[in-house]
């Protein structure tokens, strides 16, 4: 707690320092009009670069997040920040492990050692984290997750950690394995782990060193010293998407590395119904492409002047199960084709926050793709749009719908309701480095937009944000997220960085609400330090967090009114072999008569059915439980299916049909 | 005991480290350094130009878009100026106490894409459609001239390693690239079609 404001307060010294140098070079710059000289020093906050920015005033007809929420002022710390929080329970932190924090001891680093004198501390095993993680922010930030049994695999740029999740309570880490390159995106299937790389540091051997600035100089011919340009491309540099072998859990092996041109941002595993012996990975890039004499046939060029751009597409990677090795791109769909011209750059972006006088501008990427097998589609969240692909071929998707948002910055992800006619887009404003849900931070703007889909066809809904402003120093905005298998309700968990994590009720989706929340105060106070969840995800009856900066985090649900223990109880039925969250399984619950319960307790909520019959239906069940699913007992439940169901036919909503449809179902052959 | 595991390349057994290993960068380099340096006297000319729209122009599409470069790239400014702070290095290229000159001693270069001193004098001087016109072109070359230092950066040996960096100028490139096509759908259209 102390460390922090001196840490705050050492950066203001040094700033004093730093901005003769700033107003030097804004006189300098060859345009500018003489001015008076402006004063040698001026340590505020407007010289200050760690200061955070001011945020705008609203526009005009916005509204901002709530300022009397718990959530707004909570104070700030590494690991001893203020929490708060309802209808979750935080149970453990598994800090970051030395192999992933920049090393203290760094002494053959002069730069970090004029930092820190800069900033008066003398030595680097003094150093404050927070100034220690502003020096490598996201080197070492914590990325995606996946799942697998006992084990979850926590992405990083530089590596993944793999954790024993067998009591989540007491989650331990098993391996860390190192191999940077950015961001780190992970998909687990059976024996293989996937993983994205981006960055130019990627090295095929999963090295740290990356490249060296200048590649060992041949002597240069008299004369030519100076021309010399030597071009960056490395044959063993490696951007795409790895494979590993994780049979041997504490000793991964790297069995493939498909190169990509622009890398790979995030990926999505995609499994074809039809085909056993081969999965599918689609990779979304969002990076600068490489060039041609480091990856052969890469382009960066505009369509009409390369219509073999590797800008305006995704590609498919087929990985044969049996032998991984063998895993190659296999196709690279023009997902932004225009079907009548043939333009490879058909989709324009139109959207951007409240100005609608503004013209399109061509969306050349997806950033990232939620595949729903179950389904036959995909919703790809393509930097300017947001899209509805056919998958029923995984290797050619076809685009059958896109639409564009006026309030959106960069369309990130997606995920579909169970029932798949939902679709719910988050709106990555500002990339995710920047503190976007301030008082001032207009609701509309980084938040997650729900849209109804029908006949493969998107309509707008509603926008769900945090409810609860955040501080200026505080990254935030809307982030990865999963459904949280409540029966007769959509649920999904969602991270908004240092914004915590908030779970939502979508059912309604002209009226998403919250329904339970966890947040942490911001690292530092006085300069933005880059943390918060990356992913906050439902797995098996537990809710992990990837905090960036501080580990990893595990929560639980706790009943309120807004969610019963019942209903969390069945959401617990719900069991996965594997998670990756991208690739969406539908969810299917046992006829259990927990989830009757949960139903009930719905039912009670909405209304949806006079209290007599509902304490009818419990004493009946509490009777079947009791007595061990006595046959008069269940034959009692059986009796009571008919009159739900003709309820279900004259429901007040939609939702409340299902829920009696359903709990019909389950009273017609229940299980303990 | 967790393991810390270093796969190899595809196919190669992998290493097993110690469990005191740290977590390390790959080299600094000085081509980002001078990126960063570059692109915020890059930057603060876009700051620059956009303020003069609000005195030279009454188009209002073009105050928007103004209004919007002005905050990216303002946004941009300090987010640069933390890199390099937090790095140890100074925020400009100059020699100290002598701003037009390099540290070696030479003229400042101009950035890529940079408008000369005639091109600023001249939409100084420009208003109303004149003025357009210039701020559009200008600008477009000024983007422009920010992608070329992009493709520079990620062409140089050792370059664009560091995450945040890389992040940054994936971002601008993105960013810069989107703008350019809507200031040329600007262009071409005339101004009485500037309605929707």
């Amino acid at each position: 707690m102390n460390r922090v404001p001196s840490v705050a307060f050492r950066v203001a010294v040094a700033t004093i320092f730093l901005c003769s140098g700033l107003n030097r070079m804004r006189a300098q710059a060859p345009t500018t009009p003489p001015r008076a000289q402006e004063p040698e020093k001026k340590p505020d906050a407007e010289t200050n670069p760690f200061a955070p920015q001011p945020a705008p005033p609203l526009p005009p007809g916005m509204t901002g997040a709530d300022v009397n929420d718990p959530r707004f002022k909570l104070t700030p710390g590494m690991y001893d920040a203020g929490e708060a929080s309802m209808g979750i329970k935080h149970l453990l932190l598994v800090k970051k492990p030395d192999a992933f924090q920049l090393g203290s001891a760094d002494p053959d680093n002069p730069k970090v050692q004029k930092t820190l004198s800069q900033l008066g501390v003398s030595g680097t095993s003094k150093m404050p984290k927070p100034l220690q993680l502003v020096i490598a922010q996201l080197a070492f930030g914590n990325s995606d997750f996946a799942f697998q049994g006992n084990h979850l695999f926590q992405g990083n740029f530089y590596g993944v950690n793999i954790f024993d999740i067998s009591n989540p309570a007491n989650a331990t880490l098993l391996t860390s394995l190192v191999c940077p390159g950015g961001q780190g995106d992970v998909s687990v299937f059976k024996n293989l782990l996937f993983m994205s790389v981006e960055m130019p540091n990627g090295r095929l051997d999963c090295g740290a060193e990356g490249f060296p600035p200048e590649p060992p100089a041949p002597p240069p011919a008299p004369g030519e010293e100076k021309k010399r340009r030597l071009p960056a491309a490395q044959k063993d540099r490696f951007r795409g998407v790895r494979i590993f072998d994780i049979s041997d859990i504490k000793n991964p092996k790297q069995v493939a590395a498909v190169q990509t041109c622009r890398g790979s941002h995030t990926h999505t595993l995609v499994l074809d119904p039809n085909d056993k012996d081969n999965v599918y990975i689609y990779v979304s890039g969002t990076s600068f492409v490489r060039q041609a004499e480091e990856l052969a046939g890469c382009s960066g060029e505009a369509p009409d002047k390369d219509p073999n751009t590797a800008l305006f597409r995704i590609e498919v990677i087929k990985v044969p199960v049996a032998t991984p090795a063998d895993a190659k791109v296999v196709s690279s769909p023009r997902v932004f084709i225009d079907a009548r011209t043939g333009a490879l750059n058909g989709l324009t972006n139109g959207g951007s926050h409240g100005k609608d006088e503004e013209k399109p501008a061509d969306t050349n990427q997806c950033h990232d793709i939620t595949v729903y097998s179950a389904i036959g589609l995909a919703a790809g969240a393509c930097s300017g749009n947001g899209i509805i692909l056919d998958i029923k071929d995984p290797v050619h998707p076809k685009r059958v719908d896109a639409v564009n948002d006026p309030n959106y910055s960069y369309w990130h992800s997606a995920s579909f309701s169970n029932d798949g006619t939902k679709v719910v887009f988050t709106d990555e404003w500002g990339g995710g480095l920047g503190a976007r849900c301030r008082p001032n931070d207009p609701m509309k703007w980084g938040a997650d937009a729900l849209f109804n889909l029908k006949d493969d066809k998107l309509t707008f809904a509603s926008y769900y944000k945090l409810p609860s402003a955040q501080g200026d120093t505080e990254n935030c905005v809307a982030h990865n997220g999963s459904l949280i298998p409540v029966p007769g309700r959509d649920i999904e968990v969602q991270a908004w960085y240092q914004g915590g994590i908030s779970v939502v009720d979508f059912t309604d989706v002209m009226h998403p609400f919250e329904i339970a929340y966890f947040d942490r105060g911001p690292i530092d106070p006085k300069m933005l330090v880059l943390g918060g969840d990356w992913s906050a995800y439902w797995y098996n009856g537990t809710i992990y967090g990837s905090e960036i900066a501080r580990g990893l985090d595990v929560f639980e649900l706790t009943p309120t009114k807004f969610l019963t223990q019942n209903e969390i109880d069945a959401a617990k039925t719900v069991h996965v072999a594997e998670l990756n969250v991208q690739n969406q399984q539908k969810l299917e619950w046992p006829a259990k008569l927990v989830v009757a319960k949960a139903y009930a307790d719905q039912l009670e909520r909405s209304q949806g059915l006079p209290a007599d019959r509902l304490a009818a239906l419990r004493a009946a069940i509490q009777g079947a439980e009791t007595s061990h699913m006595n046959k008069g007992k269940v034959a009692k439940l059986k009796s009571m299916a008919p009159s739900l169901e003709k309820s279900a036919a004259a429901a007040k909503s939609p939702a409340d049909a299902a829920r009696l449809h359903a709990l019909a179902d389950i009273l017609k052959h229940p299980s303990a | 005991m967790p393991a810390v595991v270093q796969p190899g390349a595809p196919g190669k057994p992998s290493k097993t480290l110690p469990p005191s290993t740290k977590g390390t960068l790959p080299p600094p380099s000085r081509a980002d350094v001078e990126f960063m340096q570059g692109m915020i006297m890059h930057h603060e000319q876009a700051v620059e130009m956009t303020a003069l729209i609000s005195s030279h122009t009454e188009n209002k599409y073009l105050q928007s878009l103004g209004a919007r470069i002005n905050s990216s790239q303002s946004d941009e400014i300090k987010f640069m100026q933390r890199w390099l702070a937090a790095r140890g290095e100074p925020v400009s290229m100059a020699m100290p106490g002598m701003p037009d000159m390099d540290v070696s001693g030479n003229p400042m270069p101009l950035m890529p894409g940079m408008l000369t001193p005639e091109q600023m004098a001249a939409l100084r001087k420009a208003k109303g459609a004149e003025f357009d016109q210039l701020f559009l072109t200008g600008m477009i070359q000024h983007h422009n001239g920010a992608l070329t230092m992009v493709k520079d950066l990620f062409d140089t040996a050792g370059a664009g390693q560091d995450a945040d960096l890389f992040n940054f100028a994936t971002d601008a490139d993105n960013t810069q690239r989107a703008e350019i096509k809507i200031m040329q759908t600007m262009l071409e259209k005339k101004p009485s079609e500037e309605k929707r």
